[in-house]
């Protein structure tokens, strides 16, 4: 692991490790019931449509509308401190699940739900890349 | 069997209210037990049941070795963050009308920035473990960022403003400066607010609600034991619980406008028997002002969308026709995880709340919620 990166870090389990490992590989792959095939996320031990535990992971388009969004300029964490403000995006994906990472390109002076983003890749250290979203090429 | 009017409120304690502290969590948490056991007519070897605060370091066994209790009969915890408080009352409730116990202290203790500040504790809690994995590493570490998207949802499809959070923190100070034990004495008007940096888009400086230290406590009584105590009892009428859909991460939740008190305040209004035209004054969980206005709405004070034309002109401030938070709230008074809600609504409908007091308050209610949207709401009358 990069001794300078300096942010919360996942920690992954064995269940959610195929989405991180995904990601890393600039993938986005959810988990799916592998009996009646309804995409989750986050990732977790029971489908709740049908019960089964067995499950799938399906690639996701990375393509999705905003559903909401908020400015950080109060960084919290001082880690992001030295790129506040920053805006965060819930987003809904074109699976039927939601998103949230940051923005990228754009202040929120434009932001309306309903919005199309899509899913970019930031390797942050050699081991992990986290999600972002940018708009959506016209 | 209804719950309904089985259980009292008979004893409430405080301690000075600081920002600061040298002081425990336990030191503080016993001071206001102490003296809620007082306020009541008790001793404490009555106390036979206590519900501490999940999240605050004070347990049962604790109460047995300080009181030298010979027979603690009934413990539990509520882990529902700031809806744990009122969480307690309805446990506690169910322990004395169901013949566990006579008297069931509930306390809550927090020693604020002494002890670590939220964010810190919050990477720690399982409730959280989601939002630690998924959202955490890209930036949304605090409350504050959990529940601005909520908020900017809400003013992007029903037109709320700021200005509109603004008239509640306003109203909400304006009370605080008449309650010699709230820390926020110093005027704030809407233009103070609009000042006011911000934090987490929409949510400004003064639509968050302070870290504060103190502790407060109740005792519930089974209502033939109530009777004869020092004070007249304030009956707890209604009472309920709700989780909202998706209760781990705010983000997966199909309606971010709506959280657990949807579902548990019909029924704590259908158990006490009451409407919204019988509630006398409102002590409102207010972590941010925007919450507020969420639960006026989710409660069916108003439709959802109106919360925000609800709070406007007066009507949530003493004289209004639904005063909220007479005691400044956790914005104001301190943050005192809600007990300090608790304890507003009893003295309200006792008639001792002083310059504060709300005219002929009779039936009022009392809300908390925490942890990503967990609710709770007792109604109780005098």
């Amino acid at each position: 692991m990069n001794d300078t990166y300096d942010k919360p870090l996942p920690e992954p389990s064995a269940m959610t490790q195929p989405y991180w490992d995904g990601l890393r590989a600039h993938k986005l792959v959810l988990q799916a019931c592998q009996h009646c095939h309804t995409v989750r996320h986050y990732p977790r031990p029971v489908c709740d449509q049908c019960y089964a535990m067995e499950s799938v992971w399906v690639q996701a388009s990375g393509r999705g509308r905003l559903h909401s969004w908020t400015v950080n300029h109060h960084p919290f964490h001082f880690a992001f401190k030295r790129e506040s403000p920053f805006v965060t995006v819930m987003v809904d994906l074109d699976e039927g699940v939601r998103m949230q990472a940051p923005l990228r390109g754009t202040d929120s002076s434009a932001l309306t739900i309903g919005l199309a983003v899509e899913l970019i890749y930031e390797d942050v250290t050699p081991e992990l890349t986290l999600p972002a979203f940018r708009l959506a090429a016209k | 069997m209804s719950m309904r009017d089985k259980a009292c409120v008979t004893g409430i304690g405080e301690t000075r209210y600081t920002r600061e502290t040298t002081r425990t969590q336990v030191e503080l948490t016993f001071e206001a037990a102490l003296a809620a056991i007082a306020d009541a007519g008790l001793t404490p070897k009555d106390i036979d049941g206590v519900v501490p605060y999940a999240m605050g370091g004070v347990i049962a066994e604790d109460f047995i070795t300080n009181f030298g209790l010979p027979d603690l009969r009934y413990s539990a915890l509520t882990p529902m963050g700031g809806a744990s408080s009122v969480a307690a009352l309805q446990n506690a409730a169910l322990a004395v009308a169901g013949g566990l116990a006579n008297h069931v202290l509930i306390t809550l203790g927090r020693g604020a920035l002494s002890t670590g500040r939220i964010t810190d504790r919050i990477g720690q809690m399982p409730q959280f473990r989601l939002v630690g994995e998924f959202e955490m590493p890209m930036g949304t570490v605090a409350p504050a960022q959990f529940y601005a998207p909520m908020a900017r949802r809400h003013m992007e499809l029903y037109g709320t403003t700021s200005e509109q959070l603004g008239e509640i923190a306003v109203t909400f100070r304006k009370h605080a400066q008449l309650h010699d034990n709230a820390l926020m004495q110093k005027p704030m008007s809407l233009a103070d607010h609009q000042a006011s940096r911000m934090i987490a888009d929409p949510l400004r400086l003064y639509d968050c609600c302070l870290e504060s230290a103190g502790a407060a406590a109740v005792v519930i009584s089974r209502a033939d034991r109530a009777r004869d105590l020092r004070q007249p009892p304030v009956y707890i009428a209604g009472v309920a619980e709700g989780h909202p859909d998706s209760p781990s991460t705010i983000t997966q939740r199909p309606d971010i406008t709506r959280i657990g008190l949807a579902k548990a305040a019909p029924k704590a209004f259908a158990m006490a028997g009451v409407t919204h035209k019988d509630i006398d004054v409102a002590e409102i969980y207010d972590c941010f002002t925007y919450i507020v206005l969420c639960q006026l709405e989710d409660m069916g004070f108003c439709a959802k969308g109106e919360g925000g034309a609800f709070v406007q002109g007066g009507r949530i401030a003493l004289g209004g026709e639904l005063p909220v938070n007479t005691h400044g709230g956790l914005l104001s008074q301190a943050h005192i995880a809600g007990m300090n809600h608790i304890v507003e609504l009893t003295r309200q409908l006792r008639g001792q709340a002083g310059p504060r007091q709300v005219a002929n308050a009779e039936v009022g209610l009392v809300t908390g919620y925490g942890d990503l949207g967990d609710g709770s709401i007792a109604i109780m009358h005098r």
